[in-house]
């Protein structure tokens, strides 16, 4: 009994190999990319891993320090309870609500005819794609009177004073989230476009015959579970962008923003790599980010794999 | 033919049936009215490039320009060619890390897409999940990590260091595998009989026909490269990017306001102008984009 499982393992073993040998071909066709994906992407995650456990400033070699760093940043660290705050806080607002109207829009927008359609999208995805445009933003929320937004609040006589937008620890953030809600029509956004376009049509004549009779039914039972492909991959980039929102900030607030009011787990993580070196204590923050964003992004899968079943 | 629009009738009475006229309107008001707050800072972007300083130190500020001039673009080309750097330096290392990174993703992205979606392997599986799962994982969330490894490789300060992680993007790999379930098997399988080798069969059937999925690659990576900045990994002054250039014009405070506004739209422009003529093949791409369980 006992050598039956270790011999068909054997067995397992060698059609395993023997499958590895007739396929060179296709091992062949993936090690470019493999070779570029393991290298950058991938073992940097593991690599945070590894260092988040010594104390490592490029220059010497790594010194094993065990949890210190871990220690140190949840227990010692106020700036970084502070940068785990104000992410979480973005993350809580402009991932649903980014990830709503990435839906809503692409749904409103599937209704219009195909030269105004085309229009939209355009208008719509535009400012994701256009990178630093943001900036304009430190324009219309600038400090001083001439910053657009204070100058048309004084102007209509809502305003005395001009309002410190920017710098301002009871604004900040709330300006970071309207760029950020500004910026999240992104990849998920043209995902839902294009899924709404291929949804099989053929299932919306049924529903019509079961005596589907206005769009909300027609949303509720037949477009979200033909679209769940597209939602699961919206969700992941909906989890991409907010958790990495860092350059907003920076360039909006400044590095570091005032009282660190505005302040990101990701510019937490660069202001050690980047400015301090201090490596070990950077990458355990890395790795914080990675293992909230990998968890954050199983349970919600795991939820949207249940709609409409 | 006769199927095709005997079904474009039906979906027409079924839309009859659940979209009235007044939701119909409802829609239209509130897509133009969202799309015109979307639209304003692009619009300020674009005017603020073309307006003399007098108007961008107006008070109250205007949005749109009154007198538009192209002194800003002549400020600007006149401040990077007195430099240290020219200004075509700049240019060139953006535009080289960009093409650089598009064309080595498109071939290694396609190559290991094919082979991940029509053949079967050991270990295929777990590597495309490996993959899906570091879509979450951006090269700003990774770059202290990504930037021991190039101090080991001695990439730092070289453009490598931006254009090879772009190759190993799980993106490409992702959208490409995706888009190619739609390639009939049978097709592969013809060639194969008529005796042509994986890589013709790969360059003459399979690239050909994933060609929107190309454009889609290419769309992503313009927004990635043409803003990089080379960030922690760039620091000789001749190997910095455009984006990095930029941000230095915008430092300039008052008087080099108008320079500033030119150039933030001169890095607007091509992400969105390469979208505008691309739209119909990436949201072709973009449909197979769904995750399947």
């Amino acid at each position: 009994m006992a050598q039956t499982p270790d011999l068909s393992r054997k067995k397992d073993f060698r059609y395993t190999m023997k499958q590895i040998r007739n396929n060179w071909s296709a091992y062949a066709f993936l090690l470019p990319f493999a070779i570029c994906f393991v290298l950058f992407i991938l073992s940097p995650v593991l690599i945070s891993i590894y260092f988040s456990f010594t104390y490592f400033n490029i220059l010497q070699p790594a010194q094993f320090v065990g949890f210190q760093n871990y220690i140190n940043l949840f227990l010692n660290d106020d700036i970084f309870l502070t940068a785990i705050k104000n992410t979480l806080i973005i993350a809580i607002i402009c991932g649903p609500l980014g990830y709503l109207m990435c839906f809503f829009f692409a749904w409103m927008i599937n209704e219009l005819k195909p030269w105004l359609r085309a229009i939209m999208v355009v208008v719509f995805y535009a400012p994701s794609l256009s990178g630093a445009a943001y900036t304009i933003f430190t324009i219309i929320f600038a400090g001083d009177s001439y910053g657009w937004l204070n100058a048309n609040l004084m102007n209509l006589g809502l305003l005395d004073s001009p309002i410190q937008w920017l710098t301002d620890t009871k604004y900040m953030l709330t300006v970071v989230i309207i760029v950020q809600l500004w910026m999240s029509l992104g990849a998920g956004f043209l995902s839902f476009v294009a899924g709404f376009q291929v949804l099989d049509k053929s299932h919306y004549e049924a529903g019509y015959i079961d005596g589907i009779h206005n769009r909300w039914q027609e949303l509720w039972f037949i477009t979200l579970p033909g679209m769940r492909p597209q939602l699961m991959f919206g969700a992941v980039m909906t989890i991409t962008s907010t958790f990495s929102v860092g350059d907003i900030t920076v360039q909006l607030c400044g590095n570091p923003s005032t009282d660190y009011a505005a302040h990101t787990i990701l510019n937490h993580l660069s202001d050690y790599g980047t400015v301090r070196f201090d490596m070990g204590y950077a990458c355990g923050i890395a790795t914080v980010l990675f293992l909230s964003m990998f968890l954050l992004n199983e349970l919600i899968q795991r939820i949207l794999s249940k709609v409409g079943r | 033919m006769a199927a095709k629009s005997g079904t474009k009738r039906t979906a027409r009475v079924g839309l009859r049936a659940t979209h009235s006229l007044g939701g119909d309107v409802m829609n239209v008001l509130v897509l133009l009215l969202v799309g015109f707050i979307m639209v304003i800072p692009l619009v300020y972007v674009v005017c603020n490039a073309f307006k003399p300083l007098d108007e961008i130190y107006k008070y109250p500020p205007d949005i749109i320009v009154r007198n538009p001039t192209t002194g800003n673009f002549k400020d600007l080309v006149v401040l990077l060619s007195d430099s240290w750097v020219p200004f075509s330096r700049y240019l060139f290392n953006t535009i080289f890390i960009t093409v650089a990174g598009i064309a080595g993703q498109l071939v290694f992205a396609s190559m290991a897409a094919y082979v991940l979606e029509k053949r079967v392997f050991p270990g295929r599986d777990g590597f495309f999940k490996l993959v899906r799962t570091t879509l979450l994982f951006t090269t700003a969330v990774t770059q202290i990590p990504t930037f021991i490894i190039m101090t080991k490789l001695g990439w730092v300060d070289t453009y490598w260091a931006i254009i090879i992680p772009a190759w190993g993007g799980s993106m490409g790999v992702y959208l490409m595998k995706q888009f190619m379930s739609s390639i009939p098997d049978s097709l592969l399988e013809a060639a194969k009989i008529d005796g042509s080798s994986e890589m013709r069969t790969f360059w003459t059937i399979v690239m050909p026909n994933v060609k929107p999925a190309w454009l889609t690659l290419i769309i992503f990576q313009i927004q990635a490269l043409w803003t990089a900045t080379g960030g922690v990994y760039i620091f000789s002054e001749q190997k910095k990017t455009l984006s990095y250039a930029m941000s230095q014009v915008m430092l300039g405070g008052i008087s080099r306001a108008g320079a500033g506004a030119a150039v933030t739209l001169v890095m607007l422009v091509v992400p969105i102008g390469v979208f505008i003529l691309s739209q119909s093949q990436i949201l072709q791409t973009m449909a197979s984009s769904g995750m399947k369980d």
